[in-house]
């Protein structure tokens, strides 16, 4: 009832092609974005947007370049701290290099620094991307554990990457696009959030199109899309770089929006492990799962954290933390259970009955 | 999946997402509030239980003993964050506003601490990092909000030297000696290097770097090499797991235990009791002396123990225990400072780091707090947020840590102007200018 | 003429470490290797597993003070437990997923053991202490640990066992129809579920034995469950399906990182161990994807 497509009619393919071609969809999007734009700075505390909404919008940025490679690609990916540590260091050398050059004032824009830093971590990433060749399923994953570990000993390692700074942590300069500085939690949301908004529907369109087409047929089954014309070189290499590119910019943002300084085991091995948690959890082949499932690796241990002592219940911090991990883990087997396609499948499932309700024949 | 089932699934989602916005209430009665990031689980446990234990029950011991700070109750509250920066930086973000604002956070852990640097600068909250954190924290100028207290990495570093220099019978000694310097390969462990090689130069001894991968569970290739370089001494820089898998591997290699010099974070009973009777001759820095006999320690005894509360009975008296109690009372010393200034009860943060950069821990108030003997003396200014410590080295005898040394100081003229380059650097890539002084 | 003999003896010392650091290595992977032949299930919660068997085991000691061999048996009964558990709740709900699926859900069973077994525990280092030899023996100028020595013949009895355990007997012929074909198995009569019970029991077994053994090197504490990451690509090597392979991939890999993190290390500013590893089992893989004794990957369109 609430969720009827009957009397919507598509007169073009344009339409019919639409990213989103049910009005419904449309209006919510619209109003989702107009909570994420307007209604999140302007109403909730910076703790909520600053510590919680940030990193999250963050995470699932790289989660969406994840989703990319092992959702639509199906090459799983244990490498994605590092693209993001890439991309992290990468923004950094660019940025304090123009500085070096010029002066503060001479500085590449903010903007471009972080783009290029993806770059850079795509390039980088279509270079561990080459085993995948060879290499399949999860002897893969763990494969790209060795890119994993190197970069982050390179990044520890070659003191050109922090500037020879003595302990190897760098301190992101300020955050300033066309003279203006972007400071408080929610003006750096907002920074955040257009990235990521942008970003999230140019994967969305590329996944439509035909590399998307191709990366999936790779995932399918990839001898039987290599017969019917898709080259598994290129289509897996494409597949490596734009998921790179995606992580890369998400390390960018985290090390310079979120902490204001990076070290590279902030990018450690424990980072990649949770963002592929986000694209299973959320549901694999599904931008919308990649938020979905973000949320649920990164907010849902804080919300459980959270609770105990709201609700009065005195039982020590540690107690807390260990309810926390049991009933994490209860839960990422209770949906793997109800829903193992993720969370995201769950919206389509809803979708489906809303559509019919409350008349389901 | 039926509709039901859906309806409850966004029902509980909202449920879920509704208490991460709530605010805090408002509070009537002059508080302090002491947020401290603890971590009680993970791989750091071991050290971190000790730590936290002792400021939860120091400031319960003032709560029950004075009813607080001058009549102003304590309000002591720990986030658990795994020894995880990311949870450590939401810690600090969900506390810092609660009870009418957090006067002070100590997180005990490099990565947040460098993490907290930018935003306690922002939000102006001392940030203490006694005995961790970025060696040039200690510029006041260039850090106003950070207070490193005592010494620093470098500072240890220096004085870690001349003590191996007085044993070998003076610095002209050390030319044909070498020393092997042992450490976890992460930003911690690293912040030594610079100074030990400056040091080498300066001094002429060889040193030998020697790596650990994180976490540190499997060094036997490091120990390897060390028993190929001979060294005359090891130094250590590491912490957690690492730290007795070293001693273990140390003995394995049959190195004398006395001429391998831990850090002050290689230097707890967590980490000589489990490395068992290898860990006999041990040597580390410490700044805090341990042991029970002190009385602020008998006054934690008495009036939390005594009463049947408290954290954990166990660590009462050990290194890292009396770490924290000692760094407690420094906070606290820093609050009475402030009070008596500002002549308010219940101060802010920004009275607080006046009152952090004005405290004199001499004998006089050192015996008023009940820490005579257990740690050097310090006055820090608003340039210099380290005060001019010392440290001692202690031993381990298999059953409790004995000090060998008298204080130590550090090498100030080498330090010092180390400190004040990559301070200045720090602040150029910032485009910040430096903080004014008086 | 000197220095020649003393350079081989170091590089023999480091060889004979390295070899024996694997097969402790090896003791992990072997977990790893049980689940997967017979289940098609990556256990992540291996490190878990064997972190929570070890706390058990001590735990046990400290609150009971049995003697360990009591403890041992009082925490084989709680890995059979949580193995039946495991079957009954997560997987046995899971039937025919795939693989990615129950692999994340062996990440739900980590997150659940590693707060639980803190939980009854406490997150302490507890120093485990069965009687076995610490310290090193000195063979004419090469040191050897001698808890290493001990894990490796550990290790190899262990093999030997599951070898014999595998071919000769009733369970292990059906384990290994279950590995080759779960539907065929299931047919001709075999209970996919008590396979699956017996196998996560042995595995839980395996990781108590590795447990035991690392727990009494290192101590036990939650760092445990990260050498989850050494063991990875000892299994990649030797293929996630063959026991030997376990084994001869531990001997690769620990004899590996020791020599280049000796003799490569220094050029690099060392600390090369855990990279190198996983970069040693790529360059492996891209001979033989499926590791050195896995099964071939047949692929039909």
């Amino acid at each position: 009832m609430f969720y009827r497509e009957a009397g919507q009619f598509k007169s073009s393919y344009k339409e019919d092609q639409a990213v989103f071609p049910i009005l419904q969809d449309r209006i919510g999007i619209a109003i989702l974005l107009l909570v994420a734009f307007i209604g999140i700075p302007l109403f909730a505390g910076d703790y909520f947007v600053g510590a919680i909404m940030t990193p999250f919008l963050i995470l699932a940025l790289a989660a969406v370049g994840l989703n990319i490679l092992t959702g639509y690609a199906g090459q799983i990916s244990l490498g994605t701290g590092a693209f993001m540590a890439v991309g992290a260091f990468s923004a950094y050398k660019l940025a304090t290099f123009s500085i070096a050059l010029g002066g503060a004032e001479a500085t590449l824009p903010l903007i471009l620094t972080i783009l290029l830093a993806g770059v850079v971590a795509a390039l980088v990433g279509v270079m561990f991307g080459i085993p995948s060749l060879r290499i399949k399923g999860f002897y893969l994953a763990v494969a790209t554990l060795a890119a994993q570990f190197f970069i982050e000993w390179l990044l520890v390692k070659v003191g050109w990457f922090t500037n020879y700074s003595p302990s190897g942590v760098i301190t992101a300069p300020p955050l300033v696009v066309l003279g203006y500085e972007f400071h408080t939690p929610a003006e750096k949301y907002l920074f955040t959030l257009t990235f990521v908004v942008v970003m999230a529907m140019a994967a969305k369109n590329l996944v439509r199109s035909h590399i998307g087409r191709g990366w999936m047929a790779i995932r399918d089954m990839d001898i039987a899309a290599e017969i019917i014309g898709f080259r598994p070189l290129q289509t897996k290499l494409t597949a490596f770089a734009v998921s790179s590119f995606f992580c890369g910019v998400a390390g960018a943002l985290w090390a310079f929006v979120h902490l204001g300084t990076v070290e590279p085991e902030a990018f450690g091995i424990n980072r990649s492990f949770s963002i592929l948690f986000m694209v299973i959890i959320g549901g694999m082949g599904s931008i919308l799962g990649a938020f979905i499932g973000a949320a649920f690796i990164t907010l849902l241990p804080i919300f459980l954290n959270n609770v105990p002592p709201m609700i009065g219940w005195n039982i020590g911090v540690d107690m807390v933390a260990h309810l926390e991990f049991m009933i994490f883990g209860v839960l990422i087997i209770f949906f793997l259970i109800v829903e193992p396609h993720g969370l995201a499948r769950l919206w389509t499932i809803g979708k489906e009955k809303l559509r019919t309700w409350p008349f389901p024949y | 999946m039926s509709l039901k089932k859906f309806v409850l699934g966004a029902v509980g989602a909202a449920v879920l997402a509704a208490p991460l916005a709530a605010p805090a209430p408002a509070l009537a009665e002059d508080t302090l509030y002491l947020p401290k990031l603890v971590y009680r689980t993970g791989p750091f446990a071991p050290g971190g239980i000790p730590t936290a234990n002792g400021a939860s029950d120091y400031w319960a011991m003032i709560n029950e003993r004075d009813g607080g700070v001058n009549g102003a109750r304590v309000i002591y509250e720990e986030c658990e964050f795994g020894y995880n920066t990311d949870r450590g930086v939401e810690c600090y973000e969900r506390t810092k506003t609660n009870h009418g604002g957090a006067l002070i956070y100590q997180p005990y852990s490099t990565g947040v601490t460098y993490a907290l640097t930018d935003r306690t600068r922002t939000d102006k909250i001392p940030l203490l990092t006694m005995g961790y954190g970025r060696s040039d924290a200690g510029v006041g100028t260039a850090f106003p909000w950070v207070f490193p207290l005592m010494t620093n990495y470098w500072g240890q570093a220096t004085g870690i030297f001349k003590y191996i220099s007085e044993q070998e019978g003076g610095i002209d000694a050390m030319k044909d000696k070498t020393i092997a310097l042992v450490y976890l390969d992460i930003a911690y462990g690293k912040e030594s290097i610079p100074i030990f090689r400056t040091m080498s130069e300066k001094f002429g001894f060889t040193l030998k770097e020697y790596p650990v991968t994180f976490p540190g569970l499997e060094q036997k290739a490091t120990w390897l090499q060390v028993r190929r370089a001979r060294p005359d001494y090891i130094v250590m820089w590491g912490w957690g797991a690492m730290n007795q898998t070293a001693i273990k591997e140390a003995a394995g290699i049959r190195f004398p235990a006395e001429k391998f010099i831990g850090n002050w974070w290689a230097g707890a009973e967590q980490d000589t009791v489990p490395a068992g009777d290898a860990a006999i001759g041990y040597k580390s820095a410490t700044f805090n002396v341990a042991g029970k006999e002190f009385p602020v320690i008998q006054e934690i005894v008495k009036h939390v123990y005594g009463k049947g509360n408290g954290a954990g009975e166990e660590n009462v008296g050990q290194v890292l225990y009396n770490r924290s109690v000692v760094t407690q009372t420094f906070i606290h010393a820093g609050i009475l400072a402030a009070q008596e200034k500002f002549g308010v009860k219940a101060i802010t943060s920004e009275q607080l780091r006046w009152g952090m950069e004005n405290i004199k821990i001499d004998d006089a108030t050192a015996a008023k707090m009940g820490i005579t003997g257990m740690v050097p003396n310090i006055a820090p200014t608003c340039e210099d947020h380290i005060g001019g410590g010392s440290f001692f080295i202690q031993q381990w005898d298999g059953k409790k840590w004995n000090l060998v040394s008298e204080p130590i100081e550090p090498m100030n003229d080498l330090v010092v102007p180390a400190m004040q380059e990559t301070a200045d650097k720090y602040l150029k890539e910032k485009g910040l200018e430096p903080a004014t002084c008086g | 003429m000197e220095d020649f003999v003393i350079e081989f003896m170091f590089f023999l010392e480091v060889l004979f470490s390295g070899l024996l650091t694997g097969t402790l290595y090896s003791l992990v992977a072997l977990g790893f290797v049980l689940i997967f032949k017979a289940s098609g299930v990556f256990n992540f919660a291996q490190g878990a597993m064997m972190l929570f068997a070890a706390l058990s085991l001590v735990g046990f000691q400290e609150m009971l003070g049995v003697h360990w061999t009591v403890a041992f048996l009082l925490t084989v009964v709680v890995m059979i437990l949580l193995a039946w558990c495991v079957e009954k709740f997560v997987l046995g709900k899971l039937v025919n997923q795939e693989p990615i699926i129950l692999f994340m859900a062996t990440i739900g069973i980590t997150f659940f053991l590693d707060g639980f077994g803190q939980t009854l525990w406490g997150s302490d280092i507890k120093p485990l202490d069965i009687g076995l030899p610490t310290g090193s023996l000195d063979f004419g100028g090469i040191f050897v640990d001698q808890l290493e020595l001990v894990a490796g013949a550990t290790a190899g009895g262990l093999v030997l066992g599951l070898a014999i355990f595998f071919n000769k007997t009733k369970i292990g012929r059906a384990l290994r129809a279950v590995a080759d074909d779960h539907q065929a198995a299931m047919s001709v009569g075999i209970s996919l579920r008590n396979i699956w019970i017996i196998v996560w029991s042995v595995a839980g077994l395996v990781g108590l034995v590795a447990g035991i053994m690392w727990g009494s090197k290192l101590g036990v504490q939650f760092s445990l469950s990260l050498l989850a990451l050494k063991a990875l690509p000892v299994l990649m090597l030797g293929g996630f399906t063959s026991i030997p392979g376990a084994i001869i991939g531990g001997l690769i890999i620990g004899a590996g990182e020791k020599l280049a993190e000796i003799y490569l290390g220094p050029f690099v500013g060392g600390a090369i161990e855990n990279w190198f590893a996983y970069m040693l089992a790529m360059v492996f893989l891209l001979f033989r994807p499926q590791g050195l004794f896995g099964e071939k990957i047949i692929e039909r369109v």
